[in-house]
């Protein structure tokens, strides 16, 4: 009982976690902290199978491919605020929280008379209970989850699947590829530049900086762009490293600043996009 | 131990995964809401499994697991698909099926 | 006179067929063979032989009709009467109607009429319509129009009569029509058609009606019941057939189809406009003369059609340049002639026979020598470009000649005979009907000599190019066997001969012409005829024809070449106002019903624009719908589990 009222409140709080954060690695986190808490509000009412189960397919299974899943879609994919469609969200709250008020008065309203308790259905074990009925009362119903479960994998695997159109590019193609891309629009052949190899930092998400002071965006990697974690070098640092370069000005036009997630265009501006996310 | 707690707090679960279903638009968590209600509604089977005080609500719950684990592979599978060929993963996007 | 003389109104007894007279029915098998054969084995295949089976067939229907006459010739006049029942035909409750012949002295007379004449046009289109590529098809639509008319002579009921009439009906449209490549043909294949079709509806609502008042369809069991309806039944029932015989016998009010119908080959206006669909209506109004004996007004109407009739067609006849229109008005004139004497009771029905086979002796004579005329002249039909031709056609010449001295009654031919005793019983009936039979003897007198000395005599007004020559033996052989019927015709008359024959189905001639000097009428007829040809002698002969008609004539004239003005009354009278009653249809169809149609697609259609806008294509507000169903269903389970 301790143990509900301990747990019903951490549940709702990361429930309601899933609406508000935006990126959505956090929000597979807090749906786990949900998922085990209720697997020990499945072993604090008798379903220790359930409560098996419940952590090791769902938390440890499913929502593991769901993380599998934003890692191959990419961690950039966070919603924006602005809701496109008009009166949705005011609606949606509306009618959400209508039907949970309703749900709950009702709940509250119903009798359910005297709890009876699972120990004479467990007495021979749970998990033995579970499988007389499965495999007597819900066979046929057992069965059809297999086939279920087959097609639903041949399923994702139809439409994971794409066809190779072209052949396999070789090391000679590429370089090839490289070469006349110099040629027709004098794109580096090279290797990109290392992050921070010019400036005093040299971690992945701080970008290199150019001869003249302006910092270099192809140095860092996209996926830190997008996802708003690049990092500027500190403004006095510029100054002085432009000051020791002589040119006096220090309002370089920034090359590929984008809307967000990417450089700050104006080098005196600490303040970092990614912040007011995560307020 | 009475068992209306239990189901209070399955309701406003439930509810928040309807919410959370309607105001969010990146596909993934929005499936992740989908789960969070299919999750609640397990909770209340196990409630009531207790209260009738035989296992076919734990059974009709592990059922939701099995087709919820189907459910997940597919339409992960989709918005894999989806999001190849739009490069979003928003809901909104994928709109394309309308008057 | 018109006080029907119901004991004597003669009863339908018919015996069971035996003999030779189980063959009947062959007689209409064979055309309707040859007919069927033709046409299932195409023309390209049958074109070697089609015109000698077509032939054939008539032929041999005409000697089994022959055989078949002889031997009633041989049984006294009680037993004239044979019935062959073939075979079940319509049986639904209490309608009953079998496929069964009836052989009667008047079918005995229209069988020999049909086959005899129809016979030798068929021998005479051998030669007609020798380089028409589709003769084949030609010689079986004849084929098939002897059949569907032997067929409607020898049906012992009304429904069996209808199968005829309409085959008759089917196959003129398809021989008017032969030369469909003519659009002129085709139009008055079609007119004739629906002229018809007018009178069919009369046929078939008396069918109808008879069976309605008497419960069956035989002439049989109609005649022996005929006495109990009521007057009043009987009048609607002859309105009705007349309107049916005017309709297939070109009378007015339904005669505007006769004149176009001229359109097709001459053969056929021989064979369908002379000798036999035309009598067709005659043929009726005898057969049901025990409906008529009862009907007075019926009666009445009849005779006034047939006079009305007489002076119309002969009016048409003498303005007309065209061979065959002005001898098409003719047949009109002479059908009037018949229709009259039978709309006179028992004392007209011998004398419209009579009239009706010595017409269609002389009157296929004739046509069939305007088509060897027009076979001469280049398929010429105006008579203003003929003149002169008796020596380069001789055998026609001499042939129409016959016919012509039959037609306008001069003795000892045959029309004399017949004409003279239907304008004496006209006279005897009543002076007006009398005095219009008279008129219109002399008036066909003057149109038939007009054609004489245009087409025959006088000066050469030939195209240029032409040269005429006489036809070949096939198509004289024919007219000269014609010529000789027309001559000899008359016998028949002689002695009553007639009459006694047709006693048994038309009922005995009262004896009451005694009051008319026939010696004196015969003479006044004769007169009549001889002013008549002094006439035409004195506008046509004596004078030179020019070769295009004057266009500064009378307006008598002028209405009489517009065939008296009856399409324009038709189309006045019946085509403007169905025109504009079905233009009305039209336009409510387009804008009331359309309109209710339309209105109700448009206006779901600008709801379905307003609705569909709901359909955003978001899941997420499908979703919020579903939720919202969701609070209501949960609502609804609360408010049930709380009440």
């Amino acid at each position: 009982m301790v143990g509900f009222w301990f747990l019903a409140p951490v549940m709702v709080a990361a429930a309601l976690g899933i609406l508000f954060v935006r990126k959505a690695v956090h929000a597979a986190l807090l749906l786990a902290v949900v998922m085990i808490g209720l697997a020990v509000l499945y072993l604090v009412q008798d379903a220790p199978f359930l409560f098996t189960v419940q952590i090791i397919v769902y938390t440890g299974a499913i929502l593991m491919l769901f993380l599998f899943v934003l890692m191959l879609v990419g961690v950039d994919a966070s919603d924006s605020v602005v809701e496109t469609i008009r009166g949705q969200r005011v609606m949606a709250i509306v009618v959400g929280l209508l039907f949970g008020v309703i749900v709950v008065l009702g709940v509250g309203q119903v009798s359910l008379g005297a709890v009876q308790g699972l120990a004479a259905a467990n007495a021979g074990g749970n998990v033995p209970g579970l499988a007389q009925l499965l495999f007597s009362k819900y066979v046929f119903a057992f069965e059809a989850t297999s086939a279920l479960l087959i097609t639903a994998a041949v399923g994702a695997m139809v439409l994971a699947h794409r066809e190779r159109l072209t052949p396999k590019s070789t090391q000679a193609d590429l370089a090839a590829r490289r070469m006349q891309a110099y040629a027709e629009h004098g794109t580096h052949p090279g290797p990109l530049p290392a992050p921070g190899v010019y400036a005093r930092h040299n971690a992945v998400d701080t970008p290199a900086l150019l001869p003249d002071g302006s910092p270099s965006e192809i140095s860092v990697s996209r996926t830190l762009q997008s996802h708003g974690t690049v990092k500027t070098a500190p403004t006095r640092d510029i100054d002085r490293l432009t000051g020791a370069i002589g040119d006096g000005t220090s309002n370089l036009p920034v090359r590929g600043s984008g809307p967000r997630g990417g450089i700050d265009g104006d080098p005196s501006d600490t303040s970092r996009p990614e912040e007011g996310d995560q307020a | 131990m009475s068992a209306t707690p239990f189901l209070v707090l399955s309701a406003i679960l439930f509810t928040i995964g309807c919410i959370g279903v309607l105001t969010r638009r990146n596909a993934i968590v929005v499936f992740m809401c989908i789960e969070l209600m299919l999750n609640a509604s397990n909770l209340a089977l196990v409630t009531f499994s207790r209260v009738n005080g035989n296992l076919d609500g734990q059974v009709a719950a592990f059922f939701v697991m099995v087709v919820a684990a189907a459910e997940v592979v597919v339409g992960l599978a989709i918005i894999m698909t989806i999001f190849r060929t739009r490069r979003s993963a928003s809901v909104d996007d994928a709109s394309l099926l309308k008057y | 006179m018109f006080v029907p003389l119901q004991e004597s109104v003669p009863v339908v007894a018919p015996s069971a067929a035996g003999g030779v007279f189980s063959l009947l029915w062959v007689i209409i098998a064979l055309p309707a063979l040859g007919a069927a054969v033709i046409l299932l084995l195409g023309n390209t295949r049958t074109s070697k032989w089609a015109h000698l089976l077509g032939c054939a067939t008539v032929v041999v229907s005409f000697l089994i009709s022959l055989v078949a006459f002889v031997v009633l010739l041989g049984r006294d006049a009680g037993s004239r009467q044979i019935d062959q029942n073939l075979w079940s035909w319509v049986q639904a409750g209490s309608f009953k109607v079998d496929m069964a012949l009836l052989y009667d002295p008047l079918s005995a007379v229209f069988l020999l009429l049909i086959t005899g004449v129809g016979g030798l046009i068929h021998i005479y289109s051998i030669g007609y319509m020798e380089h028409d590529v589709r003769r084949a098809r030609f010689f079986a639509y004849l084929n098939l129009f002897v059949a569907a008319m032997l067929t409607l002579v020898l049906a012992d009921n009304y429904l069996g009569m209808f199968l005829g009439w309409e085959g008759v009906g089917l196959a003129s449209y398809l021989l008017i029509g032969f030369w469909q490549h003519k659009p002129s043909a085709a139009v008055a294949a079609k007119k004739a058609f629906v002229v018809n079709r007018v009178g069919d509806i009369g046929m078939a609502l008396g069918t109808m009606m008879v069976f309605a008042t008497f419960g069956t369809v035989t002439f049989a069991g109609v005649s022996a019941a005929a006495g109990r309806a009521g007057e009043t039944t009987m009048t609607v029932l002859g309105l009705l057939f007349l309107l049916a015989a005017c309709g297939k016998s070109a009378q007015v009010p339904l005669q505007s189809w006769l004149l176009d119908a001229m359109e097709g080959p001459t053969p056929v206006s021989a064979l369908i406009h002379a000798a036999t669909m035309v009598t067709a209506g005659v043929y009726l109004v005898v057969r049901s003369n025990f409906i008529y004996d009862y009907a007075p007004v019926a009666q009445t109407a009849v005779v006034v059609v047939g006079a009305v009739t007489l002076l119309w067609g002969a009016v048409i006849g003498c303005a007309k340049d065209d061979i065959k229109k002005a001898l098409a008005g003719s047949t009109m004139s002479q059908i009037g002639y018949m229709m009259l004497a039978a709309g006179l009771g028992p004392a007209g029905y011998a004398f419209a026979i009579f009239h009706l086979l010595a017409h269609g002796f002389f009157k296929a004579n004739l046509f069939l020598g305007a088509g060897s005329v027009m076979h001469a002249m280049d398929d010429d039909v105006d008579m203003r470009h003929y003149g002169a031709l008796q020596k380069a056609l001789p055998v026609t010449f001499l042939t129409f000649a016959v016919g012509y001295l039959a037609i306008i009654g001069v003795p000892p031919f045959a029309g004399f005979w017949s004409k003279d005793k239907i304008i004496e019983a006209a006279f005897a009936d009543n002076l007006v009907v009398g005095l219009a039979a008279l008129v219109g003897a002399g008036v066909t007198a003057f149109y038939m000599t007009r054609v004489m000395l245009m087409t025959f005599l006088g000066q050469k007004r030939w195209a240029d190019g032409v040269h005429p020559h006489e036809s070949p033996k096939v198509m004289t052989v024919p007219l000269i066997v014609l010529a000789a019927l027309s001559a000899v015709g008359g016998l028949l008359v002689l002695g009553g001969w007639i009459d006694h024959w047709l006693e048994p189905v038309a009922g005995a001639e009262p004896q009451e012409n005694g009051q008319i000097n026939v010696l004196l009428m015969s003479l006044i007829i004769l007169v009549t005829v001889v002013v008549g040809i002094a006439i035409a002698w004195l506008t046509v002969g004596r004078n030179e024809v020019p070769r295009t008609a004057p266009t500064k004539v009378s307006v008598f004239t002028k209405a009489a070449r517009a065939d008296l003005y009856g399409d324009a009354i038709n189309e006045e009278l019946l085509m403007r106002p169905g025109d504009r009653f079905v233009t009305g249809l039209v336009t409510f169809d387009d804008v009331g019903v359309d309109g209710v149609v339309n209105g109700t697609a448009g206006a779901f259609g600008g709801m379905s624009a307003t609705f569909r806008r709901l359909q955003t294509g978001f899941v997420r507000s499908y979703a919020l719908s579903v939720l919202g169903g969701a609070v209501l269903v949960v609502l609804a389970l609360l408010a049930v589990s709380l009440a």
